[in-house]
């Protein structure tokens, strides 16, 4: 007979994967636990041990550890351990100790045998370390057109504004008017009552809009006192606010309306209007962009940056990939600098030689996001002859660069912006730089120059800024000192080891509040890849691009570069999330994230990422700096 | 059970305490005086001698739900049982018994463990699970939180349907815990300050070893909850070599 083990049951249902379970499975698995107690600091499991449980930690906090004694993990209340030597030979892989006094939840192996064999999700949960899981995310594309997969709920700003049938048209016009909308929804007045007292809408009489006012009302000639209920529309057509936005077009093509009330269980929860499908639209990345090239000045453009935002946020809405976002973010800050270097040679007049505007760094890498700074660059032709021109280019690249700042890419603060006379030069000096940066490198000298290796051309002679890429590349694919070099900057900014409670947890067992995702994930990522993509010979800027060619190439071990690559969307997804939410909030974006913002999935696969990085950095030091 | 025990300033000995501990040989000597067959098998099974190390001693957490504090009174609701040892407690071998009291439920106990008179109107008499119970206990030593109750009581009952007294020894986690916050009455300077004593009640005793909060008054969950408090107290102060002699009574 089993008992009924109540707050064991209970305990489950607030855990995951446990939570996850179906009732019946959660109350055998109550009734089939075990219990331990370890007072803090004393050892739960080593090494090599045969392991015949599961253990979840019912209170207090776990650490786990490597078999050379590193920390692995550090868990609390409702952490599971001891699941990857369950899953392979039964014998514990990770040592634990208690942290603090614990007690501790046995879950024998058999059940956890049978919970793994008839449950995906705890499977999942316990065993798919997160890669699946990810490259499900990650391959996920949203390439259909986005008005077939928004769900019309997207459009609705605002309760719907009603009023009762005995109104007057009149009462109508001010309502509207008041309320800044170009609908109503007219009500019964018995139910106008019946809302006022459960605070729900029942029965709709009809809709009225302006239109009606001006063809039922107006045109006709009729007094402005005629009841509303004589001139509304009757016949109602709805949409139920689950419906994709491309339905509620239809609907009103097929009725020819501008308005639809938007259904939920029965009761309308707002209106959409035509116009509200054509502001939605405008948030479309292609939209924005082509708005950027019908912009007359800086001030209109900077105008756009506010579109830039809601593009942003509605990318992340929509599920877009890192990839997805980083591009089309890329494609707007390239128009953005696109438009504001045709609206600098009307003003200055055409250049007196030719040159390439660059964009480096994250926008060269299509890896930019909604918060970054500039980092440009001008390739000038080798005519150029300083006394003669640079008055010229120095106006040019003030006013691209004021004129970015304005529209929401501050200024670079390390100076890499063609404003800067170093960073305004000839071809021939430019390629004199990456010689020299190539042949004579020192981590020192490397240090503030890596982003010139993230080079894109924007403007002008585009052909200078491919010539100096394939140059630059195969020159440092041979140079084995500056590879070693760039490999050695890679890893001076490292991940953290995971979460604890909510707490950011660094390899010695420090806790911090936040974590600066770009510093200690994104950008080292970003650095380690182009330490290899170098080394391969690689001409690509973007990232996964790059990873693309060095599993193609063999470069690095199989299996290793799709790990980064899934590592890497894990870490910009939290990041572009993080800010998307600070957007929507009408916050400042950052990159810090605080562990109580993330969910219990997201540190588990954040954890996971940040194990491959830093796998991934080992790799890269033995691999470029070994004897 | 309720956790109300007596405020001692001094521990003294609760019946059904022995005052020496030499409980193997006491067993085989009621062994042979028993006359119910059911209460001579459990002495048959034995007892571990008292230089036995903790962690080798078969445990077994009780928790009885009773109608009042007075065994001669009052009656058994329901019996709750969790084996273990000091490594484990085997909950998923945990046994629950709702019995029909041989004396009438009251309105106040009611409350407390929420069990009603129709639950009991169902429930069996205590002797239709004897042989279950001491089954269950045989061989092991009971661990409890204030042995005032379920030694007693089960001794009371015994006395009045077999005739026949049970004794065994327990290990008591309230005894246990008065050993440490109840060395010593409460000085002058306490008294005139107001400092309240240390509680020893089971909730408040398993906070200070970190143990979670468990609603009380079900007599598994309140087993459950004397087992883990015995585990986090000899991790705590004790070892798994202690004998068990030194935490019997």
């Amino acid at each position: 007979m089993q008992i009924e083990q109540i707050e064991i049951l209970e305990f489950l249902k607030r855990h995951s994967p446990f939570q996850e379970l179906p009732e019946e499975t959660q109350v055998e698995v109550a009734s089939q636990i075990e219990i331990s107690y370890f007072k803090a600091g004393t050892p739960i499991l080593t090494f090599d041990q045969p392991l015949d449980a599961l253990y979840l930690i019912r209170s207090g906090a776990v650490e786990t550890y490597r078999r050379n004694g590193e920390l692995y993990n550090r868990l609390s209340e409702g952490g599971i351990f001891a699941e990857q030597g369950l899953l392979r030979s039964k014998k514990v892989r990770f040592p634990a100790t208690a942290l603090e006094d614990s007690l501790l939840y046995l879950i024998p192996a058999t059940l956890f045998d049978e919970l793994f064999d008839s449950h995906d999700v705890f499977a999942d949960y316990v065993m798919v370390s997160d890669e699946e899981r990810r490259k499900d995310k990650s391959q996920r594309q949203s390439d259909a057109n986005e008005l077939m997969i928004s769900k019309v709920d997207a459009l609705i700003g605002r309760e719907p504004v009603t009023l009762t049938i005995d109104a007057s048209a009149r009462d109508a016009a001010i309502m509207m008017q008041n309320e800044s909308v170009s609908s109503l929804l007219v009500l019964q007045p018995e139910t106008q009552a019946e809302a006022n007292r459960d605070g729900k809408i029942n029965l709709m009489a009809g809709i009225i809009t302006d239109r009606d006012i001006r063809n039922r009302l107006v045109a006709p000639g009729l007094a402005f006192d005629t009841p509303i209920g004589d001139i509304m529309t009757s016949e109602l057509v709805t949409i139920q606010h689950h419906q994709f936005i491309f339905e509620a077009m239809l609907l009103m093509l097929r009725h020819n309306v501008h308005h639809l009330p938007v259904m939920k269980q029965g009761r309308p929860i707002g209106v959409i209007a035509i116009s509200d499908i054509i502001r939605y639209e405008s948030k479309n990345s292609l939209f924005v962009v082509s708005s950027i090239f019908r912009q007359h000045s800086v001030a209109e453009l900077e105008a756009l940056s506010q579109d830039v935002k809601a593009c942003f946020v509605r990318m992340v809405n929509e599920d877009a990939n890192s990839h997805m976002i980083g591009s089309a973010m890329a494609v707007i800050g390239r128009s953005f600098k696109q438009r504001l270097l045709e609206l600098a040679e009307e003003q200055l007049g055409p250049p007196p030689v030719p040159y390439c505007f660059l964009a480096l760094g994250s926008m060269a890498r299509e890896e930019q996001l909604i918060v970054t700074d500039q980092d440009n660059a001008l390739i000038l032709h080798n005519d150029f002859d300083a006394k003669q021109h640079d008055a010229y280019f120095k106006q040019l690249a003030q006013f691209v660069c004021d004129g970015l700042a304005a529209c929401g890419y501050t200024y670079c603060t390390g100076e890499i912006m063609a404003t800067n006379p170093k960073w305004r030069q000839p071809l021939h000096v430019w390629q004199q730089y990456f010689r020299d940066w190539i042949d004579n490198p020192s981590p020192e000298r490397l240090l503030h120059s890596s982003i010139f290796f993230d080079l894109a051309g924007v403007w002008g002679k585009l052909e200078w800024a491919e010539q100096l890429n394939k140059e630059m590349v195969k020159h440092a694919s041979k140079s084995k000192r500056f590879l070693a070099s760039m490999a050695r900057n890679a890893l001076q900014r490292t991940p953290p080891l995971g979460f604890f409670k909510d707490f950011v947890m660094e390899n010695d067992g420090r806790q911090n509040n936040s974590l600066n995702i770009k510093r200690r994930g994104t950008a080292p990522l970003a650095d380690l890849i182009r330490v290899h993509a170098l080394a391969s010979g690689c001409e690509q800027q973007n990232s996964f691009q790059r990873l693309k060619h060095i599993i193609n190439v063999k470069l690095i071990p199989p299996g290793r570069a799709e790990d980064i690559r899934d590592a890497l969307e894990v870490i910009a997804m939290t990041r572009i999330r993080h800010q998307a939410i600070a957007l929507e909030a009408g916050e400042e974006p950052d990159n810090n994230v605080a562990p109580e913002h993330l969910s219990d999935f997201e540190r588990r696969n954040l954890k996971e990422a940040f194990q491959v990085l830093s796998n991934a950095q080992k790799y890269l030091k033995f691999r470029y700096q070994g004897s | 059970m309720m956790h109300l025990g007596p405020k001692l300033a001094k521990p003294h000995p609760l019946t059904g305490d022995q005052p020496e501990t030499n409980w193997p040989q006491r067993f085989s000597e009621l062994a042979q005086q028993a006359k119910d067959p059911r209460l001579a098998q459990y002495y048959k099974a034995g007892m571990v001698s008292p230089d036995t190390p903790i962690k080798d001693v078969p445990l077994l957490a009780i928790d009885f739900e009773t109608t009042g504090f007075n065994a001669l009174q009052d009656g058994i609701l329901s019996i709750g049982v969790v084996p273990m040892t000091l490594d484990r407690i085997y909950s998923n071998k945990a046994r629950h018994w709702l019995l029909k009291p041989k004396f009438h439920l009251t309105e106040s106990s009611v409350v407390i463990h929420g069990i009603t008179h129709s639950d009991i109107a169902a429930a069996p008499d205590i002797t239709t699970m004897l042989d279950e119970l001491l089954h269950c206990m045989a061989g092991s030593v009971a661990v409890v939180h204030f042995r005032g109750i379920e030694r007693p009581f089960l001794d009371a009952t015994m006395q009045d349907r077999l005739g026949e007294s049970i004794e065994f020894p327990v290990i008591d986690t309230m005894e246990l815990e008065a050993r440490l916050h109840r060395r010593k009455p409460p000085s002058l300077l306490d008294k005139l300050l107001g400092r309240q004593p240390v509680s020893i009640r089971l909730a408040d005793s398993r906070r200070r070893y970190g143990l979670p909060d468990y609603s009380p008054h079900h007599a598994v969950t309140d087993a459950l909850a004397s087992a883990e408090l015995l585990q986090a107290q000899v991790a705590d102060r004790f070892s798994p070599n202690t004998p068990v002699s030194e935490l019997w009574k």
